[in-house]
C-alpha cells in the first residue's frame, strides 16, 4: 500500500493520525487524520495554537513520538522518497534523523547540553553521521558557526552554552541542526522564546539557509505574522485538524475558513485600533457584527490636562554581586526611571528580555526591596512609607503577572483565592457579603458561578489569567500593573482577556501600566508608550506618535523588528 | 440561602477533586502501593487496639510455662525440659515439706485459690511460643508493635515538625537567619549519629518510652530540614507568592497558609520514611540497652532478649519479631515509594 511520492514533494504526510493514552479509560486524539506535502527546496509553515497538534506532527516526521502512550494508526503514512518513516526501523530512522531530517527547538538553552561545549556538540554529529576525523570535524564546525553568523567563531566554538546570549544559542543550535546539510530542516517555535530584534535576525537566518542550502523547512509556529515573511506554503491546523492549507498569498489574501481569517484578525495589529478585539467566535458563528471589517476605532493618547494618579520620579534599583572579600559589584537594572500615570489612562512600558521594565513594576510594589527614587501617589511616597503604613496603598496598586500557571496558588480554590484579599484587608462586613462579592466578580471577568469551589488546574490558561484579574479587583485598585499579562497565553485567547481588561478599564476608570515585549500589543492598549533599554527609559510619548514617528534610533530598531505580515513581506 | 442552593453548592463541590483527592486517585491506581497501604493500615489497627487494651491487655501474665514451644510444635519433649516442667509442676502442686511449720496456712490458701489456679494453669504451649517467663510471645509481639510504632511515629511527628519550623524560617527568610540554622544545622550534623543519641540520653539519664522519643525527634530532624528549607528557598520567589504579597498577605500567612500546603507532600513523604527510620534505630536503642524500660515492651527489647535465648534453641520469640518487624519496614517503605509518586504534583 506504500506509494511513492510525487516528484518535487520531499515529504509527504498521508493521513497521518496519533492518539495519546492518558490513562487506562481515556485517549485523546491529538493528529485526527491530517495530510500535506513539503515539496523540494521551500518552505512550508505549519500554524496553529496550543493544543493543535503542530509540534506532535513534528515528531512523528522524526520519530520521536514517546513509545509508552502513543499509537499512531497503521493506514498513516509519512513517505520520504519511497520509504514510509512511520514503517521504518528504529536504527535507519536514527540514521536518517540528523543527517536528513534535523530539528531546531524553541528553547535553545535547555536543548543544548549545559556541560559540552559549542564545538563539541557540533563535531559530535559531523564525526558520527559523516565519520569525518577529529580535525576536519572542527574544521567544518568553525565554517558552520561562520555561517549561522556567530561573532569570533575561533573563540566561540569552545565557549559552553551558558557563555552565549539566547540568540547565539539559537544560532548554534542551527549550526548543529544544518551541519550535515540536511534535506528537511524542522523549526518548531524557533524564535517564541527570542526577543523580537534577535526574532528578526534569526528569521533571516533561516530563510538565507534555506535557500543556500536548497532545503526544505517545516516552520512550526503560532504566530501567523511571522508565516507571512518566510513561508512558500501554509497549513493552517486547529484541534488535531486541518483547517485550511495553500500558497502563502493565498492564506493572507483570500483565506477561505472562518478560522484562519480569525486568527489573522485577532491579533491586533499596528495600523489599526478597533474598540474591540475580534474574537474566535465571532467568526465562528456567522453574523457577528465584528467580522464586517469596518470596525469602529478607539482613540488614545493624552492630552496633557487629565489628572495624575501616579507620580514616579528617578526610580533606580540596583542589585549587588559579592566580590573578593569586602568589595561588592553594583548592577543597575533600573536606573533613573519618571513617569506619570493619568488617572483612567494606560501607559505601556516596552523593551526586550532585561530591559528593565518588570523592575520596575516590581519595586512600585514594593516586591523587591529596597530602591532609590521616589513614587508619588495621593501625595504619599510608596517607596518609603514604612510596612506597616503600606496596608492601605497595596490594596490600591495591583498586578497581573505572566504566568497563570504560576501566580495562582494550586491547593487553593478559586473562591479561597478569592476571598482572601478581602479577608486581609477587611473588605466588606461579613462572609455572605464577601461572598456575594466575588460572585459577582466571577460574572463580570466571564466565569460561571461553579468556578468558587474548583481549582486552578481545572481552568485554561486564559481562564486563570481572568482569575488573576478578578483577584486584583477584588480590592477596587486604582491602579493595576499588567506584567506581560497577555504574552502567555494563545493569538484568540489573547484578543478575549484584551478585551477584558478594555473592558473592565471603561467601566471602573482604573490606570493601567501594561508591561510587554510585544509592540502591537502595547500600541493597541496604551495611551502613552515609554521605551526601555537596559534598565533606562529611552523614549515616552502618546503611543501613535512613538509608532508613527519614533525619535530615538533603539526604538526605530524595535519597531522595524515587528513582524509585517504578508503585506510588510510583499511591500519589501 | 434555600435548601435546594446549598444542596446544589455541596453537590458542585463534589464534582470538583482537589489536588488531594486527585492523588488519592493516583494512589488507587498503584496496586502494590495499595496492599503495601493495607499492611501499614493492619498495623495501625493493631497499635490502636492494643493501646486502647481491648487486645494484649495482659501480655504480662506468665501464662505458660517457661519457653512454652508454639503449638504447631507440640509439647517440650527434651530431657531438660521434662524435667524444667517436673520441677515446676512439682512446685506448682506444692510436694508438702514434712518440716514445714506453716504447712496447714499454706494448704488452706492453696485450697482457697484452687479453682483459680487450675484455670491459670501455665500451657504447656503456647499459639506462637512462650518467652523466659511463659509469657505469649504472640500478645508480646503486639504490644512490642504498639511501643515500637508508636515511638517512631511520635518521634518522626517530632522531628518533622521541628524541621519544618526551622526550614520555614531559614527557607523563607534567608540572610542571616538562614546563616543561623544552617550554623545550628552543621554543628548537629558534625557529631557522630551514634555518639549523639548516646550523649542525649546521657543528659536525659532516664529510661522509657518518652525518652527514646526525645532522642530520636531531636536527632532526627536534619534530613527533614535540609529539604523543607530548600522548598521554602524555591516557593518564596514564586509568582504566586509575589501575588500573596502583593495583595497584602502577612509574612506569617505565606509562610504557612500559601508556601506550607505546597510543600506538604515532601513533609509527608519525610515523615513516613522517618517512622521506618526511626522504627529502625528504637530497635537498635533497645538493644543496646538505651530503650525503653523494662516494663515495656517493644521489638528492640524482644531481640534483645532473643539473642541468648538463640543459643539454647528457642526461635520464636527472634521470630515473632522479626517477622512483624520485616513486615511493618517493608510495607511502610513501599507505602512511602507509592505515596511520593502519587502526591508529586505533576499537574500545574
Amino acid at each position: 500500500m506504500t506509494s511513492a511520492n510525487s516528484p518535487g514533494t520531499l515529504v509527504g504526510i498521508r493521513a497521518l493520525k496519533v492518539d495519546f493514552r492518558l490513562d487506562r479509560t481515556t485517549v485523546t486524539q491529538a493528529v485526527k487524520g491530517i495530510s500535506f506535502d513539503i515539496p523540494v527546496n521551500s518552505t512550508v509553515a505549519l500554524v496553529g495554537e496550543s493544543g493543535s497538534g503542530k509540534s506532535v506532527t513534528a515528531l512523528a516526521i522524526l520519530g520521536l513520538l514517546p513509545k509508552e502512550n502513543s499509537t499512531v494508526p497503521p493506514a498513516s503514512q509519512i513517505l520520504y522518497g519511497d520509504r514510509n518513516l512511520l514503517a521504518l526501523a528504529p536504527g535507519e530512522l536514527q540514521k536518517l534523523r540528523g543527517a536528513d531530517i534535523s530539528i531546531i527547538f524553541q528553547e535553545p538553552m535547555s536543548s543544548l547540553n549545559p556541560v559540552f561545549t559549542i564545538g563539541f556538540q557540533i563535531t559530535e554529529v559531523l564525526t558520527r553521521h559523516l565519520g569525518m576525523t577529529g580535525r576536519q570535524a572542527r574544521m567544518r564546525a568553525l565554517e558552520l558557526l561562520r555561517e549561522v553568523g556567530i561573532p569570533e567563531p575561533e573563540t566561540k566554538i569552545d565557549a559552553y552554552p551558558f557563555q552565549l546570549s539566547g540568540g547565539q544559542q539559537q544560532r548554534a543550535m542551527i549550526a548543529i541542526a544544518i551541519a550535515c546539510e540536511p534535506k528537511l530542516l524542522i523549526a518548531d517555535e524557533p524564535t517564541t522564546a527570542l526577543d523580537v530584534t534577535i526574532q528578526k535576525q534569526i528569521l533571516e537566518l533561516i530563510a538565507a539557509l534555506q535557500k543556500r542550502l536548497r532545503m526544505s523547512v517545516l516552520f512550526i509556529t503560532h504566530d501567523l505574522a511571522l508565516v507571512g515573511e518566510i513561508a512558500d506554503y501554509v497549513v493552517v491546523m486547529r484541534d488535531g485538524e486541518i483547517r485550511e492549507q495553500g500558497p502563502v498569498e493565498q492564506i493572507f489574501e483570500a483565506p477561505r475558513d472562518a478560522y484562519t481569517r480569525a486568527l489573522l484578525l485577532c491579533r491586533p495589529q499596528l495600523e489599526r485600533r478597533p474598540r474591540r478585539l475580534p474574537v474566535i467566535d465571532d467568526f465562528l458563528k456567522p453574523g457577528s457584527p465584528l467580522v464586517g471589517g469596518n470596525l469602529e476605532e478607539r482613540s488614545r493618547g493624552l492630552r496633557g490636562d487629565e489628572e495624575i494618579i501616579l507620580e514616579v520620579r528617578h526610580l533606580g534599583k540596583s542589585f549587588y554581586s559579592r566580590e573578593g572579600l569586602f568589595g561588592r559589584r553594583e548592577f543597575k537594572a533600573v536606573n533613573d526611571v519618571s513617569f506619570k500615570l493619568a488617572r483612567g489612562k494606560t501607559l505601556g512600558i516596552v523593551g526586550e528580555s532585561g530591559s528593565g521594565k518588570t523592575t520596575v513594576a516590581l519595586t512600585l510594589l514594593r516586591l523587591r526591596g529596597e530602591s532609590s527614587g521616589e513614587a508619588l501617589f495621593d501625595g504619599k511616597d510608596l517607596l518609603s512609607i514604612p510596612q506597616k503604613e503600606l496596608m492601605p496603598y497595596k490594596r490600591r496598586i495591583q498586578i497581573v503577572f505572566q504566568n497563570p500557571y504560576a501566580s495562582l496558588n494550586p491547593r487553593f480554590t478559586i473562591g479561597q483565592l478569592l476571598m482572601e484579599p478581602l479577608q486581609v484587608h477587611g473588605i466588606g462586613s461579613g462572609e455572605s457579603e464577601r461572598r456575594d462579592r466575588v460572585d459577582k466578580l466571577l460574572q463580570e471577568v466571564g466565569l460561571p458561578e461553579v468556578s468558587f469551589f474548583k481549582y486552578p488546574h481545572e481552568f485554561s490558561g486564559g481562564q486563570r489569567q481572568r482569575i488573576a484579574i478578578a483577584r486584583c479587583l477584588t480590592m477596587k485598585p486604582d491602579v493595576l500593573i499588567c506584567d506581560e499579562a497577555v504574552s502567555a497565553l494563545d493569538v484568540s485567547i489573547q484578543a478575549q482577556v484584551l478585551n477584558l481588561l478594555q473592558d473592565l478599564q471603561d467601566e471602573h476608570h482604573m490606570s493601567y501600566i501594561f508591561i510587554s515585549h510585544d509592540l502591537a500589543v502595547v500600541k493597541y492598549m496604551a495611551d502613552q508608550v515609554m521605551v526601555m533599554n537596559e534598565g533606562e527609559v529611552v523614549e515616552v510619548a502618546n503611543s501613535d506618535d512613538i509608532y508613527r514617528n519614533p525619535q530615538h534610533p533603539y526604538t526605530k530598531k524595535l519597531l522595524s523588528s515587528i513582524p509585517q505580515g504578508w503585506r510588510g513581506a510583499r511591500a519589501r | 440561602m434555600t435548601q435546594a442552593a446549598t444542596l446544589a453548592i455541596g453537590a458542585r463541590r463534589a464534582e470538583s477533586p482537589g489536588l488531594w483527592i486527585l492523588a488519592w486517585r493516583r494512589f488507587c491506581r498503584d496496586r502494590v502501593g495499595l496492599a503495601s497501604f493495607l499492611i501499614v493500615v493492619f498495623f495501625f489497627g493493631l497499635m490502636a487496639a492494643s493501646g486502647l487494651r481491648l487486645i494484649a491487655a495482659d501480655w504480662s501474665k506468665e501464662v505458660g510455662v517457661n519457653y512454652a514451644p508454639p503449638t504447631f510444635m507440640g509439647p517440650e519433649v527434651t530431657e531438660a525440659g521434662a524435667a524444667a516442667q517436673a520441677s515446676q509442676d512439682a512446685e506448682r502442686t506444692g510436694g508438702v515439706n514434712p518440716f514445714d511449720p506453716l504447712a496447714g496456712v499454706l494448704a488452706e490458701i492453696r485450697a482457697a485459690a484452687g479453682a483459680a489456679s487450675v484455670a491459670e494453669a501455665q500451657a504447656p504451649t503456647l499459639a506462637f511460643g512462650g518467652d523466659r517467663w511463659g509469657r505469649d510471645v504472640l500478645q508480646k509481639t503486639i504490644k512490642g508493635t504498639e511501643t515500637s510504632m508508636f515511638v517512631g511515629l511520635v518521634a518522626a511527628l517530632l522531628a518533622a515538625l521541628i524541621a519544618t519550623v526551622f526550614g520555614a524560617l531559614a527557607g523563607y527568610y534567608g540572610g542571616w537567619i538562614d546563616d543561623l540554622f544552617n550554623w545550628f544545622y552543621s554543628v548537629f550534623t558534625s557529631i557522630p549519629y551514634l555518639l549523639l543519641i548516646l550523649a542525649i540520653a546521657a543528659v536525659l539519664n532516664q529510661k522509657g518510652t518518652l525518652t527514646v522519643i526525645l532522642i530520636l525527634g531531636l536527632t532526627g530532624w536534619t534530613g527533614i530540614f535540609r529539604l523543607v528549607r530548600a522548598e521554602y528557598l524555591k516557593h518564596k520567589v514564586r509568582e504566586y507568592i509575589q501575588a500573596a504579597d502583593a495583595i497584602g498577605a502577612s509574612h506569617a500567612r505565606r509562610m504557612f497558609v500559601h508556601i506550607l500546603p505546597n510543600v506538604s507532600h515532601v513533609i509527608l513523604v519525610q515523615l513516613s520514611l522517618h517512622v521506618v527510620l526511626f522504627i529502625k534505630s528504637e530497635v537498635v536503642l533497645s538493644f543496646l540497652g538505651f530503650g525503653v524500660g523494662v516494663d515495656t515492651v517493644s521489638w528492640g527489647s524482644m531481640l534483645n532478649e532473643a539473642q541468648s535465648e538463640l543459643i539454647l534453641g528457642y526461635w520464636w520469640q527472634l521470630a515473632a519479631a522479626t517477622v512483624a518487624m520485616a513486615l511493618l519496614v517493608t510495607g511502610f517503605s513501599l507505602f512511602t515509594d507509592a505515596l511520593r509518586d502519587a502526591l508529586d504534583p505533576k499537574l500545574k
